[in-house]
């Protein structure tokens, strides 16, 4: 009897868990999250704090924020931050200050732990959305930040 | 001569071993097991580690503080933020830092939805390792709507570092509550499915019920932890017995099963997810005012001393012990991963069973390879 009572509760679970896949099996599109990534490139937008490399803005008169103050050198825990700077003569002041020569940036290293964006003094850095960084070298994953020619804005002390 | 004289002697049967792994799909990462068999019976088991090995504790002696906490995400990976949690509380715990209840909450919310994560990303992979493919896609699913809600906050979907000594990296997005809100709704009416699908199916039943028992005393004995201790019948979860962050003032069951097979070791997991769900939506609704971090200094000096901080991840206890000689760098940092203590016990589950069985019961440990092997 018992032996019955097995097959019959067998196929009624069988039927139960079959039904949940009959019913997404029919409602495909309903609910489905995936994206069809390539083909949605132009709408896709990724979050605002979603952490793809680090990218330091600049302004319209190519301006950017960096003092070279080193700070997030020292916070990065694996050295993808180098910063070459030297000591320049300030054009207004006539004093001699610490200014950034290059801020380089290893992207292949960088582990994405904002802990270089938490330790700027004057938001010089923040995080970029791009995540397409694929290459087909790991040489062109090594980035200047600065733009050449580029400047700190007037006023920005750290 | 008697008849089992002739099969004695005749069908002499020998003990050989078998590789399984490091690249075998059901051991989930690179864990390679030498088993010793004979016919199909597991003689003994011995786990091989040392693959993925990063030596992420010695690392920890060069970094500081505020650098030690992203180490840990990468151990184990899917429970992360309660990783991080752990280095931080034990960092706050050593300067006697009090951070504010906003950032309690906070971490207490994120805590629980990557435990229904790590969770439901399990019994996708519980289900595929023992042959049903559809739980990994409704898991993916149910678990996709967590990762969103941690890129929109954290910034990234597996290894967030969001926590930092003194509090937290940002504040939540203002979308937060209304998403994890939407995530509630959806997941309280996809779980029962999860039973229907999985749980009371008459094969899957069949496959763990009485199949890798640990007992009570044994589950002690080896220091398990977490679903696999709880599962058998011993009362572990260190978010009652040693209550951190907001666990203390949220209502919620410890989930004890006693018969310590596969299958209650299944259910334990499936009943905490509703549990995780209680503990959020008593704490959504009523995120505190406050800042989201108090101010440390900028390199963090441990006093001199000895500091250890536990905490319940989704696998177990996760112990993190300092060693501070009172600079910025730990003298020794020595973490307790809840997936090596619950592999050792393997052996006792499994020798005297089938090879077939070897593979359902290793799914019910839930084990995360980089945490085993850091
Ligand atoms: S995100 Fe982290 S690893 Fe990457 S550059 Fe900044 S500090 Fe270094
Ligand atoms: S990016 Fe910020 S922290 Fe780094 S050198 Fe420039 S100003 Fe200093």
């Amino acid at each position: 009897m018992s032996y019955f009572k097995d097959i019959y509760k067998g196929i009624k679970t069988l039927l139960t868990g079959m039904s949940i896949t009959g019913k997404y099996f029919l409602n495909a599109r309903k609910g489905a999250l995936t994206q069809e990534y390539p083909d949605n490139r132009d709408t896709l937008k990724m979050f605002d704090r979603f952490r793809g490399e680090v990218i330091m803005p600049h302004d319209e008169n190519n301006e950017h924020r960096c003092t070279g103050c080193q700070k997030c050198e020292i916070a990065c825990p694996n050295g993808s931050i180098e910063i070459i700077w030297d000591r320049q003569i300030d054009p207004e002041t006539g004093k001699k200050k610490k200014m950034i020569d290059q801020h380089i940036y290893h992207l292949g290293m960088c582990t994405m732990c904002s802990l270089c964006i938490q330790a700027c003094p004057t938001d010089a850095i923040k995080w970029g959305q791009n995540f397409e960084n694929s290459v087909y070298d790991r040489s062109y994953l090594t980035k200047v930040l600065n733009k050449s020619g580029s400047k700190v804005k007037a006023g920005v002390e750290d | 001569m008697t008849k089992d004289k002739i099969t004695n002697d005749s069908f002499k049967t020998q003990e050989y071993f078998v590789n399984m792994g490091p690249q075998h799909p059901a051991t989930h990462g690179v864990l390679r097991l030498i088993l010793t068999i004979d016919g199909e019976i597991i003689k003994n088991i011995e786990p091989d580690l040392g693959y993925i090995h990063r030596s992420i504790e010695k690392m920890c002696e060069r970094d500081s503080y505020q650098q030690i906490v992203h180490l840990t995400d990468r151990m184990d990976y899917l429970s992360s933020h309660i990783n991080n949690h752990a280095v931080c509380l034990t960092v706050e715990k050593s300067l006697e830092l009090e951070v504010t209840d906003r950032v309690k909450v906070i971490r207490t919310i994120i805590d629980e939805l990557t435990r229904i994560a790590s969770h439901t990303l399990w019994w996708g992979v519980m289900g595929m390792d023992v042959g049903a493919l559809t739980t990994y896609f409704l898991a993916f699913r149910d678990r996709e709507m967590i990762n969103d809600i941690f890129e929109e906050t954290c910034g990234a979907r597996l290894t967030m570092n969001y926590n930092i000594p003194g509090g937290l990296m940002n504040d939540i997005h203002p979308n937060f509550i209304k998403r994890v809100k939407e995530f509630l709704v959806h997941f309280r009416k996809k779980l029962p499915e999860y039973d229907s699908l999985l749980t009371n199916n008459v094969i899957f039943q069949k496959r763990t019920k009485g199949v890798g028992i640990l007992s009570y005393k044994d589950a002690i004995s080896y220091g398990v932890s977490g679903p696999v201790a709880r599962g058998s019948g011993y009362s572990s979860d260190v978010r009652k017995i040693h209550s951190y962050a907001a666990y203390d003032k949220v209502n919620f069951d410890e989930v004890l099963f006693t018969e310590g097979d596969t299958l209650s070791r299944y259910k334990v997991r499936i009943a905490e997810m509703w549990e995780s769900m209680k503990i959020i939506e008593q704490l959504i609704d009523n995120i505190p005012e406050g800042d989201i971090s108090v101010p440390t200094k900028a390199v963090i000096k441990l006093p001199k001393g000895e500091f250890y901080q536990k905490v319940e991840t989704a696998r177990g206890e996760l112990g993190v012990y300092i060693n501070s000689t009172g600079t910025k760098n730990p003298y020794r940092m020595k973490f307790r991963s809840p997936g090596l203590s619950n592999l050792n016990a393997l052996n006792q589950m499994v020798v005297g069973g089938k090879i077939g069985d070897l593979v359902a019961t290793m799914a019910s440990l839930d084990i995360v390879v980089p945490d085993i092997d850091r």
